[in-house]
């Protein structure tokens, strides 16, 4: 029979990212989703599991303009914005930009920052444009966000309100590395080195038109009905404080959509639905005892609502 | 993918057909070979029985063993001599014989050669045609039953071929199911087609050969010959009451001509042609309709004595009634009869003179006892001869012995054993030798009442021969020196007349109630068959058809009406049929129909479980379902979830992993 899935050139991206994150195929692979369907990626986990590597090396892979900030405590919105100075040659005043005039803005630590900095960001990455001074300023396009966070339960941080948290497609969690990744990494070092020799996998544009490709995946009537009948799932369920919203509905598509792309495959599968749904779902759902929705709860969530 | 399946639409058709014919198809084609010829056994020479059976378990031996078939220039051989020899036994390869020889040989020969699917295609087409041609022998109830079997088996093996794998049970309903689909459709062409006058299966000539019935000559033998007979000659209904058995005469042939061996219906004299016969009928007269069987004469076995004819037949001058044609098939007559009747009272002197016609020198014992008596009037003449044969010892036999020379003579003064022919002919030499004139009539007398129908049977076993007088202001008046000698004939029929031990048809001498009964029904669905399915010529159409309400529809309008029925007729089936259809997605149920399998041989498919992560599921548990399932559920899950390419093609092939999946293994002791 002929094989459903093809080779892809995401593979190949895929294959060198899994080079310097080890161990973490999958989470590479949700990241890429996210961004293949023109998602904002939050990563969140504890320091020092690879957090800003992964997303430092995604950006590098696909040739993306690239600039990090640390978010802290005492940071101001205009840290990350930009400012306007007053320039004496011309005797005017010229607008420096910020990090945030970039194509991906790696925002490390993003819940060290006070709610007046997050949304800030937040507002830029919904609008995909910047208002300092009474002036609006377009940021450049593909315009993504990967942020990490530590887990909010650490000292010292500002958790992301729950319309923000909606604001990313999906968030995905690193973990440990298993003995053999890890293992890999104690003996070659830290692979932080890595980064500045890897190069971009593709052309100006190019993403562009995979980001097309993907979002032309064929979703049937049946894979529709599937999805749906998941999110009504989440909206009867009692535990939960709310179901998943028309837009989270949206995401969950796109990036099924995404998913099935890197898999190869030119149409959605429920599997693909149910890949992604932990990613795009878990963020957006709270439990009547105050924590999201862990994934044991998902995987229940499946199971409890057969294929139409 | 999307190259690779548009490929696949393209040539799929050539490639279904030049592929390998699957094993397990060859029976089902054996099969459709041996109910198609088989049935032609029964009048094929033997030598060419033999060789097709032969052939058919020679093939059926090459697919048990899985040998090759045999090399091609061996078939040739073996094609050309079966034509030399068919060309040699016929005579011709043309006709009806040959050419059904031909091609019962070309559907023994065939699967020797079928390697392809093509070839199998060949053999149930030629089957089907092959079945038409049982009709050319045999038109009665078993062979309908018999084709319409055959063709479920050749529906059967048709979707064997195209489907796959599967239970003997399942394709046998699956074509139950489509033939019974078809049903409406073949009522409504049955009744509203326009029908064309005529035999539904036009013959040719020499189809015609072995008719049996009455001759137009009369030896001695050719009656009782014809007597042992069962078959049915024809069957009457009257519209009142029906007549004693005593007065049932039906006419058929007149005898004139004496050779002194052999009587003969002579072509009549110029002279009497001119003049047609005058009847006079006393009393009310019988209406009443026949079904004659193809008896290939003119005569239509009327009632004596015929008052009023079906169109296109006369009554001749010697008062039988004559159809334009000689009776090839099976058809419906209506008549009028008179018992009682005045006949040619002024008849032609040219008659009159052939009525007195003996050959001359032979029989002198009876010329001299007819002298005797020949200055008495024609009326006691007549009865001294009845009174002859009822008072000395005349006995009534099948099994006379032989006569020679003379053979009134020895009839009527030494053997004295005899048949109705003997009597009938005896009584009317004395009276020509008497000089009174007198003639032979043949035909039958009698007849039986089928209780089930209300049918009258008249039988070839009920043939008889009588004598005419013409006596003077009377015309010709019936005597029958049977009667005199065996009343019982007459009266009963002729298994109360014959004494035990003659030979007689089983189904003439029916002892027993319950057979009589059984054969009765039989004859009468065979009746109805012949009256509703061979003879529904425009006539019957017109009748039936008026009495649903519908006077005088001509062929436009009933080609209309059938175009608007037959339409209806598929809205009706679409619409039952459609809303199944759509809540049960062949899709689903195949994909569903294989999850059911796979649970029955132990690995389950969870609800929420897609395709694929199921077909990796199995491939950890089950490697031997592995590849099955994966093929299974990329079907599924394109026809499922992809864009519509080709989809019915994939439905099959997800359709026949079903049927691919290995049997169940048993529970291991």
């Amino acid at each position: 029979m002929r094989p459903l899935t093809r080779q892809s050139p995401l593979d190949e991206i895929l294959a060198a990212a899994n080079q310097v994150v080890l161990g973490k195929s999958r989470q590479t692979r949700l990241a890429l989703c996210c961004l293949l369907a023109r998602g904002h990626l939050l990563i969140e986990d504890l320091p020092g599991v690879g957090k800003t590597t992964l997303a430092h090396t995604l950006a590098r892979l696909l040739g993306f303009q690239f600039s990090r900030v640390q978010f802290t405590s005492d940071m101001l919105p205009a840290d990350i914005l930009g400012v306007s100075v007053f320039d004496r040659e011309r005797g005017d005043f010229r607008f420096l930009p910020g990090p945030v005039f970039a194509q991906v803005l790696l925002a490390d630590e993003i819940n060290r920052a006070t709610p007046k900095t997050q949304s800030a960001l937040l507002e830029a990455m919904e609008e995909g444009q910047v208002t300092t001074e009474g002036e609006t300023r377009p940021l450049p396009q593909p315009f993504f966000v990967i942020a990490t966070q530590n887990p909010s339960n650490q000292i010292g941080t500002f958790p992301l309100p729950e319309s923000q948290l909606d604001r990313f497609l999906m968030r995905i969690e690193l973990g440990y590395p298993d003995h053999g990744a890890e293992r890999a990494l104690l003996e070659s070092g830290g692979r932080r080195e890595q980064l500045p020799t890897l190069t971009s996998r593709l052309n100006a544009g190019d993403f562009a038109a995979l980001q097309a490709q993907a979002g032309a995946v064929h979703a049937s009537a049946a894979v529709l009905d599937y999805l749906q009948q998941l999110v009504g799932a989440t909206r009867q369920d009692a535990r939960l404080v709310h179901g998943l919203s028309p837009r989270a509905a949206l995401s969950l598509l796109a990036a099924a959509r995404a998913w099935a792309f890197t898999e190869g495959r030119e149409m959605v599968l429920p599997e693909d639905v149910q890949a992604v749904l932990p990613s795009v779902a878990r963020h957006r759902l709270r439990l009547l005892s105050g924590n999201h929705a862990s994934a044991e709860d998902i995987a229940a969530l499946i199971r409890a609502v057969p294929l139409p | 993918m999307a190259r690779n399946l548009k490929t696949i639409g393209r040539s799929s058709a050539a490639a279904w057909s030049s592929a390998a014919l699957e094993h397990g198809a060859v029976p089902w084609l054996l099969a459709v070979a041996l109910a198609t010829a088989g049935p032609h056994f029964a009048h094929l020479p033997w030598w060419l029985s033999l060789l097709v059976g032969g052939t058919l378990l020679w093939r059926a031996w090459l697919w048990q063993r899985r040998r090759p078939l045999p090399p091609r220039w061996a078939l040739a051989l073996l094609v050309v001599g079966s034509i030399a020899a068919i060309a040699w036994q016929f005579r011709t390869l043309l006709g009806k014989d040959a050419g059904v020889a031909l091609l019962v040989v070309f559907m023994a020969l065939k699967p020797m050669e079928m390697s392809s699917r093509r070839d199998a295609l060949v053999v149930v087409m030629l089957g089907y045609f092959l079945l038409l041609t049982h009709y050319l022998y045999s038109q009665s109830i078993p062979t309908g039953a018999w084709l319409l079997a055959a063709i479920g088996l050749l529906t059967g093996a048709l979707i064997r071929l195209h489907g796959g794998p599967q239970p003997v049970a399942a394709v046998l309903r699956h074509a139950g199911l489509l033939l019974a689909q078809a049903l409406p459709f073949m009522l409504i062409l049955y009744l509203l087609f326009p029908r064309v006058s005529g035999p539904l299966w036009g013959l040719p000539q020499d189809a015609y050969s072995g008719l049996s019935g009455l001759s137009d000559e009369m030896s001695p033998g050719s009656i009782s010959g014809l007597i042992v007979s069962g078959a049915i000659a024809f069957r009457s209904r009257f519209a009142g009451e029906a007549p004693e058995k005593a007065d049932l005469y039906w006419r058929g042939p007149v005898f004139d001509e004496y050779d002194g061996q052999t009587w003969r219906a002579r072509a009549l004299p110029a002279s009497a042609t001119g003049q047609p016969p005058v009847v006079e009928g006393i009393g009310e007269p019988l209406a009443y309709s026949s079904i004659l069987e193809a008896h290939n004469q003119r005569w239509l076995l009327a009632l004596d004595v015929a008052t009023l004819l079906p169109p296109e037949s006369t009554l001749a001058p010697t008062l039988q009634a004559l159809a334009r044609e000689p009776l090839r098939v099976r058809a419906r007559f209506s008549f009028a009869s008179a018992i009682a009747y005045r006949a040619n009272v002024n008849e032609a002197p040219a008659i009159l003179q052939q009525a007195l016609a003996l050959p001359d020198e032979i029989n002198p014992r009876t010329r001299a006892l007819a002298r005797e008596w020949a200055a008495r009037p024609p009326e006691k003449i007549a009865e001294a001869a009845l009174a002859m044969f009822r008072n000395e010892d005349f006995y009534y036999t099948l099994q006379p012995p032989l006569l020679g020379a003379n053979a009134m003579d020895e009839f009527l003064f030494s053997t004295r054993r005899g048949f109705c022919e003997h009597y009938a002919s005896a009584f009317v030499f004395l009276m020509r030798a008497a000089g009174v004139p007198a003639r032979v009539v043949a035909g039958y007398q009698g007849g039986e009442v089928n209780p089930v129908d209300g049918y009258l049977v008249v039988r070839q076993s009920d043939a008889h021969a009588w004598a005419e007088i013409w006596l003077s202001g009377q015309g010709w008046v019936r005597f029958d020196p049977t009667a005199a000698v065996a009343p019982s004939r007459i009266e009963q029929g002729i298994v109360a007349a014959l004494p035990q031990g003659e030979p007689l048809p089983i189904l003439v001498r029916l002892d027993s109630d319950w057979l009589r009964q059984l054969r009765n029904r039989w004859e009468a669905a065979n009746n109805s068959w012949n009256q509703w399915v061979l003879g529904y010529n425009p006539q019957r159409q017109r009748e039936v058809l008026s009495r649903l309400g519908w006077r005088d529809p001509d062929w436009r309008s009933m080609s209309a009406s059938l175009a608007v029925l037959c339409g209806i007729a598929l809205l009706v089936v679409t619409l039952w049929t459609l809303p199944r259809r759509l809540a049960v997605d062949p899709v689903q149920r195949a994909w569903l129909k294989y999850c059911a399998e796979l649970k029955r041989r132990g690995i389950a498919r969870a609800d929420w479980e897609g395709p694929l992560a199921f077909a990796q599921r199995v491939a950890r548990e089950r490697p031997d379902l592995a590849a099955l399932t994966d093929e299974a559920a990329g079907y599924y899950a394109e026809l499922r979830y992809a864009r519509g390419d080709g989809r019915d093609h994939k439905l099959r092939c997800l359709q026949q992993c079903v049927r691919r999946l290995p049997p169940r293994r048993r529970k291991r002791s």
